[in-house]
């Protein structure tokens, strides 16, 4: 029988726990096979406890820092009322959308309508999984994990789809098919620019990707590759903004065209769901460019001893958490900073800009590797 | 393979989150009468003019289709530029030279399948 396992430090705890526990079982019912499937299914349990909470914890803090970053763009405060700074006005908000009157409207196709948050949401909980926070805290190191990424990344497309279409609504349907061709065209140059560090790291495994970039700052593949390999940040950082859909790239939304795209039928706790699947995509998506591009949960080493090793004191899950915040913090003054481009203008720039630059990009990282050795 | 298992789980743990949080809503929320003019949906506060589920642009369609295209040529370049240090390095039975006419022959196909497209017009959103 297939016994499954699953190796990291808590898996080792669990499994060294369960067979104490169950010694005291009555004896027909002992045995290893039963004492792994138990194991397994704690782990499981704690893995998919660990991942909600990072996902669901941090859409609030998020939501919190980007009111934030966007009131102090545009010199004002921000939310203050709600305690220290406003630092709970959106537990509040979260409890008032809970209390919300759940509802379709009349002419609603009503099982795709409650099924396209469910489809969204799946997507970047998976993707979470595959993302190694620290050295051991990995919850699935699959081989395929890049390929794995991509294909789990379609999905969210599906979900937008589908609520746009069954809420019945002309601006709706509008702003879900922008989303879906502007998220199907960017997706084409997050693959390849995903396949660019594929191909200089030698591994789809992100654990692998991350271990290619140990030593100092300058082994991440964002300044390892002379100019090649900060040019694919840049257009990982483009393509992933418009696959998030968000501002400038959110011609889906875009609130004085389209009054919300395809979530304006959406009220109470559905609406709540696409809004945690936005920003829980941000902490992947930056996560997901931590692991490619800056070093992962590599401290930034400089190459001096005595700097070296107060930097690989603080733990990697620290380091990690770290940039991906820079990250996020960078999206959040990207969305802020810049004027939204007309949806022709957008189509544009991906299939006659971002695609022949992602070729082009391909071909001299193959040059590099192939004259470098 | 354990790994894939746990994946799995996460496929429906999305999907189980968003459920949840729909009956919660369904169960907590605020409840009023269902009239005609809450129900219709949302036009700018104008009456709802026909159906939503009309006939729709091609060009959508065609993007999608060119999407088909370039993403599953991306998806069979993985397995090549994935080991493409090692065959360079010459650790794997293939030549590289070899490795790398094909790889020159795929691009071109794929490249002048784009420059068709933007010769037909069909990258040309109206």
């Amino acid at each position: 029988m297939f016994v499954p396992s699953v190796t990291n430090p808590i898996g080792d705890f669990v499994r060294n726990l369960v067979p104490q526990v169950t010694a005291y079982l009555p004896v027909a019912f002992q045995s290893e096979t039963l004492d792994s499937v138990v194991a397994f299914l704690i782990n499981a349990v704690i893995c998919i406890i660990a991942v909600c909470a990072v996902n669901i914890g941090s859409a609030p803090i998020l939501i919190y820092m980007e009111r934030k970053v966007c009131a102090h763009v545009q010199c004002r405060l921000g939310p203050m009322r709600l305690g220290w700074h406003g630092t709970i006005q959106t537990i509040a908000d979260v409890l008032k959308m809970l209390f919300k009157e759940v509802y379709a409207p009349s002419g609603a196709d009503k099982l795709m309508f409650y099924t396209a948050p469910m489809i969204v949401l799946i997507a970047p909980f998976m993707v979470c999984a595959l993302i190694p926070f620290s050295k051991d805290l990995v919850v699935a190191d699959v081989s395929m994990g890049i390929p794995l990424i991509i294909a789990v990344n379609g999905f969210g497309v599906l979900g937008i789809l589908l609520g746009g279409w069954s809420s019945n609504n002309k601006y709706s349907l509008l702003g879900a098919l922008r989303s879906g061709a502007q998220i199907i065209s960017y997706e084409i140059s997050f693959a390849m620019i995903l396949l660019f560090v594929v191909m200089i790291s030698g591994s789809t495994n992100l654990m692998d990707i991350t271990m290619s970039q140990q030593g100092t700052v300058f082994d991440w593949w964002i300044f390892k590759i002379p100019v090649l390999g900060f040019i694919a940040f840049i257009l990982f950082f483009i393509s992933s903004t418009a696959e998030m859909n968000r501002a400038p790239f959110d011609i889906a939304e875009a609130e004085q065209e389209l009054t919300g795209g395809y979530h304006t039928e959406y009220n109470g706790t559905p609406f709540a769901m696409f809004y945690l699947a936005e920003y829980i995509a941000l902490v992947t998506n930056s996560a997901l460019a931590t692991t490619c591009f800056l070093g992962g949960f590599h401290a930034p080493c400089i190459g001096i001893a005595a700097v070296d090793n107060v930097l690989n004191m603080v733990p990697g899950l620290v380091w990690f958490f770290g940039k991906v915040f820079f990250m996020i913090w960078c999206y959040m003054m990207v969305r802020w900073t810049f004027v939204r481009p007309r949806v022709d203008q957008l189509m544009d720039f991906e299939w006659k800009f971002l695609l022949p630059v992602n070729l082009v990009l391909l071909t001299a990282g193959a040059a590099w590797i192939a004259i470098s050795g | 393979m354990s790994e894939y298992i746990i994946l799995s789980f996460f496929l429906f743990l999305g999907a189980f989150i968003a459920a949840a949080a729909t009956v919660t809503g369904l169960l907590l929320g605020y409840r009023t009468k269902n009239t005609k003019n809450k129900m219709a949906p949302y036009e700018c506060g104008m009456q709802t003019i026909g159906n939503a589920r009309i006939q729709f642009k091609v060009g959508y369609y065609l993007f999608a289709l060119l999407f088909l295209v370039f993403d599953i040529e991306a998806l069979f370049l993985y397995p090549v530029l994935m080991n493409f240090k090692e065959i360079m390095a010459g650790n794997t039975p293939l030549a590289p030279a070899v490795v790398i006419i094909d790889l020159v022959i795929f691009m071109a196909i794929l490249v002048s399948g784009l420059a068709y497209a933007w010769k037909k017009g069909i990258l040309k959103w109206e």
